[in-house]
């Protein structure tokens, strides 16, 4: 690790030298925003806060459960206004519009009688939702007609006794999970139930898994929208990239719970492969690895025949099934040349049988191609894992090392900052080796290949440091060194994904492989 | 099984007043399981001459979750020939899906849905596939997502 020692001082005092060129890309990165200004909702200080941007990085925003509430509400309220009609309509009509609410404007204006038909809000009946007890009335779901029966119908007139529309609507909430679109129980009647009325007819937990069910699907319908996927995290995500723009952006978010993912495909963050590529990459070694790696491990190929060939029994003396070719497991050579020593091969220098080494070492070179791309990929991830391990525990270590040292909180946070690189950085490597599988090779991929390097040759050396006892850490020399290290690694990593985003925007990467 | 067994203790009731032409109920003990058997009216070649059996169950959220119904294949009694008809008795038709279902339907509006449904029809094959499904599936009519993807049958 000492090697490194040139390059890193004066490296932490001025952070922004590398961030300089990408600063001026900003505006590019602009071209992904929204569609539609949004309700201001007293986000702007926070961006603000938040650091500064780099060419890698896409415009979001975070939203709490009641940032979504609000939201739909102020839709609803505009459309309200807008439109003269009810909210419970208007929250209907821009379900119906999946939250568009320029179109159903727009078409509502146009033909409003036959927007509120397809929406399943047919012909308007004034009043507000209400149970009645109609003489004579039988029910066509239990067949009750027992006198003061309550029921309820909306305004296609389809009525219904209490109990039954009750229990339909627990049916459609509890069991289908439906909420946006759950339509009159009568036999093809499209009129779709509104909140209000839905509010008179079911239980207070019913209501309350209704309209969460209703906010999922206004995330769900908006295209810009996406629930974080950590679990027990509410949030959702707001950001404009397109489908289309994946293979030119690699769209990283970051909740307000921490958890970093891809805007694009949902997974965990993984920069700097595209979507396309990560998708192959996952199946590819959902299919290979685990049959790659065993065929590596325990299987020799015919060297005639190239038959991929399993030993499974104790003598070295090998005859293709195929090819009839017999030779020796041990050296890959003939097995005439053995003579009499067979058991114990002694014959590693004969000719035949370093050709039939080599011969064999050239057809596994795609084999050995993938394992090498595949194991550092793994290895990264594995690593990642372990070094979270230690992340767990440093926050006792720091307590240790609070009064071992006499460093007071603030000063032993570098140890925090260390360990969130190293998590970071790992995870940039990890999607490195997949990406670095596809590329065809030329002077870009090199270029790649140092930055790769520079940058695993420091996290490597950060791991090391990181794992030192509580005495070690004291040492103010090895703070320094950790703190000079954990900024290296950041900028690393930041010229790393700067370079590639770059060339992928531009489209300069080639690839092995047609995307 | 209160909610059900209420509705169909009516159900039966009317049934045994009177029934459609071409629909006859054979047992209905207990309100789990009927049997009713259907006959084609018209002079459909498919079916001239052939009457079908078929088996309902029902379960306690019945009618407000659809009933299971499916044709059975007796010495006496075959499966239809129909491209919505699996030789298994499996039928796959809109209104006895969840999503096409209406609380509204009954037992013998269902037997009507199906006598229709086998009067129109012109084709005297199996769904596509039908092999393959008949020996693999091991789900519950219910719990197959059938793709209604014609309606002209």
């Amino acid at each position: 690790m000492s090697s490194e020692d040139d390059f890193m001082s004066g490296m932490s005092s001025d952070e922004d030298d590398v961030l300089q060129e990408s600063e001026n890309e900003e505006g590019s990165a602009d071209d992904f925003g929204f569609d539609e200004p949004e309700p201001d909702l007293g986000f702007s200080q926070k961006e603000d806060v938040q650091k500064k941007k780099k060419i890698f990085d896409v415009n979001f925003k975070v939203y709490q459960p009641k940032d979504i509430q609000a939201q739909q509400d102020d839709l609803i309220d505009e459309v309200n206004m807008i439109l003269d009609i009810r909210k419970e309509d208007a929250a209907i009509l821009l379900r119906h519009f999946r939250w568009n609410k320029e179109r159903l404007i727009e078409d509502y204006m146009d033909r409003p009688k036959r927007v509120l038909e397809a929406a399943g809000l047919g012909t308007n009946v004034a009043g507000p939702p209400k149970l009645e007890v109609i003489p004579g009335f039988c029910c066509d779901i239990c067949c009750e007609d027992e006198p003061g029966l309550k029921s309820f119908a909306m305004k296609c007139g389809h009525r219904f006794c209490v109990t039954c529309y009750n229990q339909y609507l627990a049916q459609k909430i509890k069991e289908e999970g439906e909420a946006a679109r759950i339509q009159c129980p009568a036999e093809g009647c499209k009129r779709i139930i509104d909140a209000k009325s839905l509010d008179l007819l079911v239980t207070a937990d019913l209501q309350q898994r209704y309209h969460e069910l209703l906010t999922r699907t206004y995330v769900e319908d908006k295209e810009h929208l996406k629930w974080c996927p950590a679990p027990d995290c509410q949030n959702a995500i707001e950001c404009g990239i397109k489908k289309k723009d994946l293979d030119r952006v690699v769209p990283t978010v970051v909740c307000d719970c921490k958890h970093r993912f891809c805007f694009g495909c949902i997974l965990s963050d993984h920069q700097p492969a595209p979507c396309e590529l990560v998708k192959r990459w996952l199946k590819k070694c959902a299919d290979d690895s685990e049959t790659a790696n065993w065929i590596s491990a325990n299987t020799k190929e015919c060297p005639k025949c190239n038959s991929t060939i399993e030993k499974n029994g104790g003598c070295n003396h090998m005859t293709c099934r195929k090819c009839k070719h017999e030779f020796c497991w041990m050296c890959m050579g003939l097995w005439s040349e053995h003579g009499t020593s067979w058991y114990n091969c002694n014959r590693f220098e004969e000719k035949s049988g370093s050709e039939a080494r080599d011969a064999q070492a050239k057809s596994r070179v795609s084999l050995e191609r993938y394992l090498h791309y595949y194991n550092r990929y793994a290895n990264h991830e594995q690593s990642a894992k372990l070094d979270k391990d230690i992340y767990n525990k440093t926050e006792r270590k720091m307590t240790q090392l609070q009064s071992a040292s006499g460093m007071s909180w603030i000063e032993v946070q570098y140890l925090n900052s260390a360990s969130q690189a190293l998590q970071t950085c790992r995870q940039t490597l990890k999607w490195t080796y997949a990406f670095a599988f596809y590329l065809a090779r030329n002077n870009l991929t090199e270029m790649f290949e140092d930055n790769q390097k520079d940058l695993e040759m420091a996290v490597e050396a950060l791991s090391e440091m990181f794992e030192k006892n509580v005495q070690e850490l004291a040492e103010p020399k090895l703070k320094v060194e950790i703190m000079d290290k954990t900024s290296y690694c950041n900028k690393r990593r930041v010229i790393l994904l700067a370079d590639t985003a770059d060339n992928l925007a531009n489209g300069v990467w080639s690839w092995g492989i047609d995307f | 099984m209160a909610f059900a067994s209420k509705r169909l203790g009516k159900e039966l009731a009317k049934i045994h007043g009177s029934l459609p032409p071409g629909i006859t109920l054979v047992t209905a003990e207990g309100f789990q399981e009927w049997l009713l058997d259907i006959q084609v009216l018209d002079a459909n070649p498919i079916y001239m001459n052939k009457t079908f059996r078929l088996k309902f169950k029902f379960s306690p959220s019945y009618p407000i979750e659809p009933p299971e119904v499916t044709f059975l294949n007796t010495a006496d009694r075959p499966v239809p020939m129909h491209p919505h008809i699996y030789s298994n008795g499996i039928i796959c038709l809109d209104l006895l899906g969840q999503q096409g279902w209406s609380p509204v339907q009954n037992v013998e509006s269902i037997c009507m849905s199906l006598q229709s449904m086998l009067t129109g029809n012109t084709k005297n094959e199996r769904p596509e596939g039908d092999e393959q499904f008949v020996a693999s599936n091991r789900r519950r009519p219910r719990d197959i997502d059938f793709y209604y993807h014609d309606n002209t049958v």
